[in-house]
């Protein structure tokens, strides 16, 4: 089976982010950057049913430079190959724009399966799989925690609302965008960082952005909406004010 | 091409009540634009609902009906509602943001070569739709600037479910040309995992954790808390992605459902997808080292600090008080 794996570069979720001087994006000097958390369970799935039933795992990722990085720690994880979308351009790009670039490199590997994440920590649209699924033509079952290959197919586990679950049978070649918690994460080993040097990445230049379909407008802070009451001093002052609350006003001491 | 088209969601005759969110959300924007908002409600066998329905303040109910849509597949759903938007040509469609949103309104938008707007909080003059980023660190003001009908879908708990504005609607049905060949997937039962062990909903006090915990031999730390607090002991969906704390302790839209006297969230974020789990808490203390942390938007109590600190010091004092 060929598996192509979408992972998406996102800033370090303890990272301090500031609104950049334009208003319309995060100021990006300072940030460090990581795979997407459920990119990474995406990759994961993916290697685990290449060890079960064979093929190749290629990973693809669309961004400037710096997103070659993820695209190596993937290969030293274990992928075969990686492919990177060259676009220092992605915040004029919308869901569709972004999609149709990942869409058209995918399409020229005729995979037998795309796998993205379910949603991007950063953006977190939560779409540009079914995106690229439709624009590709093939079918896709969304926030899918097991994937099992059958004689020609695949049973995918789907999560739901409120603890419930639902298997589905769907033909290949297929997408499915991945929720984190399936799998355990592997680490790389040394000998697979070693090996990344030796695999191929391939650059490609993405396609001019056409006219969006929705435009990110403005970028700020969230309005403090709820009256918290901070509870400061020493830590052995900040405790004994949270008890003081517990016993009078929550009452559960 | 106008007026607002609220999609709603049911499932064997049962409602999501998010479609009553998005209900409200669809008939304020539709009053702030000055045009008619109307609702679609689809399945197979859904002519009660669009009766409860047609007591609501709507141009007109449309009930798609199908015997193909008795259960969900994005790819009827798709080829549905492609057909029924188009021929009622709205500039606004409408969706709760569920599960099943996801899955296929995405498809949809893209029929129209456009771009759904998801999981929207808010919606301004103009109209600007605000959806979160970052994983509600920052919000982000959206606009819809293409030729074609604007889709959106609304975040849970952004609208009032019980706020929809009463009134009277006719109903009209229409039937998608659907054909079996067209569904690729083939959608099985649902099901849930073996029986819970751990009832969190029925917990008065609960201490819950993070990813700020940082690794698995630090759960101690707060087991302590929990312990001495008389507390059940959740988590955030990481902690348990990681296997550091089951499965049935995760609080949240994928896990349990909690309202206790007392949530004591200690270095959780607060991303929508756990908040939903736990808004419903009489009283929510906070311990984040991050200020701008949006679990401080739900929190009455709040401790900007290192848990690592504070959480000793607070199973000491708790200790203490109690003797
Ligand atoms: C479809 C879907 C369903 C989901 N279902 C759920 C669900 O049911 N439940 C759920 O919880 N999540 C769910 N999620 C995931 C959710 O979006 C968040 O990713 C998750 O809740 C984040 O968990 P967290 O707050 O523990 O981690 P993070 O977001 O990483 O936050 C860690 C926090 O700890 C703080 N911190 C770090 N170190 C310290 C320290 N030393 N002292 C104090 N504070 C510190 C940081 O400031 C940060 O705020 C779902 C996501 C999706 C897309
Ligand atoms: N620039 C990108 N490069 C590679 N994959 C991406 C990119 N943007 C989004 N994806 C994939 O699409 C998924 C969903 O992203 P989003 O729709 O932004 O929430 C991510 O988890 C990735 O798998």
């Amino acid at each position: 089976m060929k598996i192509l794996v979408a992972i998406k570069q996102v800033p370090e979720r303890d990272a301090q982010v500031h609104v950049a001087a334009d208003g319309k994006w995060i100021d990006e000097s300072d940030l460090n950057y990581t795979i997407n958390e459920p990119d990474a369970y995406a990759l994961e799935e993916a290697l685990q049913l290449k060890e079960k039933n064979g093929g190749e795992v290629v990973v693809v990722c669309a961004g400037p430079e710096r997103v070659t990085s993820t695209l190596r720690e993937a290969l030293a994880k274990g992928a075969d190959r990686a492919i990177h979308i060259e676009a220092d351009d992605l915040g004029a790009r919308d869901t569709l724009g972004v999609a149709q670039i990942l869409a058209d490199a995918m399409k020229a590997e005729s995979p037998d399966l795309i796998l993205t994440g379910l949603q991007s920590d950063d953006l977190g649209l939560g779409q540009t799989g079914v995106v690229m699924a439709e624009l590709l033509g093939i079918p896709h079952a969304t926030i899918i925690m097991h994937v099992e290959a059958t004689g020609g197919g695949l049973k995918v586990k789907r999560e739901l609302e409120d603890g419930w679950f639902q298997h589905v049978e769907m033909p290949l070649p297929a997408l499915l965008t991945i929720q984190s918690g399936g799998n355990k994460l592997r680490y790389a080993t040394l000998m697979g960082i070693k090996k990344a040097k030796t695999k191929e990445t391939k650059t490609v230049q993405a396609a001019a952005a056409t006219a969006p379909a929705i435009a990110l407008e403005r970028v700020y802070l969230p309005e403090k909406q709820k009256k918290t009451e901070m509870l400061t001093g020493t830590p052995d002052q900040v405790a004994a004010k949270i008890v003081e609350k517990l016993k009078f006003e929550v009452r559960v001491i | 091409m106008s007026g607002v088209l609220v999609v709603m969601e049911q499932r064997d005759g049962n409602w999501n009540r998010m479609s009553f969110e998005a209900l409200t959300a669809g008939q304020q924007l539709a009053a702030k634009l000055g045009v008619e908002c109307s609702a679609i409600v689809m399945g197979d066998g859904v002519g009660s609902l669009a009766v409860e329905v047609s007591s609501k303040k709507l141009a007109k109910i449309i009930a798609i009906e199908h015997t193909l849509l008795k259960a969900y597949t994005s790819d009827a759903y798709v080829a549905a509602l492609d057909q029924a938007v188009k021929q009622a040509a709205p500039a606004y469609v409408i969706f709760p943001h569920t599960y099943q949103v996801r899955d296929f309104a995405p498809a949809l938008a893209t029929r129209f070569r456009s771009v759904l707007i998801s999981d929207v909080i808010a919606m301004h003059d103009g109209p600007v739709f605000v959806r979160q980023l970052l994983q509600g660190k920052l919000n982000a003001d959206y606009r819809h600037t293409a030729a074609g009908p604007c889709f959106v879908s609304i975040q849970a708990g952004t609208f009032r479910g019980d706020a929809v504005e009463a009134g009277t609607a006719a109903v009209e049905t229409f039937a998608p040309t659907l054909d079996a060949a067209q569904i690729r997937n083939k959608p099985g039962e649902l099901f849930r995992e073996s029986a819970q062990t751990v009832d969190l909903s029925a917990a008065p006090v609960i201490v819950s954790v993070g990813r700020g915990i940082g690794e698995q031999e630090n759960i101690p730390l707060v087991e302590e808390l929990a312990k001495a607090l008389g507390a059940e002991l959740a988590a955030s969906r990481p902690i348990c992605d990681n296997g550091w704390l089951p499965m049935e302790r995760q609080v949240g839209s994928s896990g349990q459902t909690v309202s206790p006297k007392l949530y004591l969230a200690v270095g959780i974020s607060g991303a929508i997808q756990h908040l939903v789990g736990m808004k419903g808490s009489k009283t929510v203390i906070a311990i984040n080292k991050d200020e701008n942390a949006p679990i401080f938007e739900v929190a009455d109590y709040g401790v900007v600090g290192d848990l690592f600190v504070i959480v000793p010091a607070l199973t000491k004092a708790v200790l203490a008080a109690r003797g």
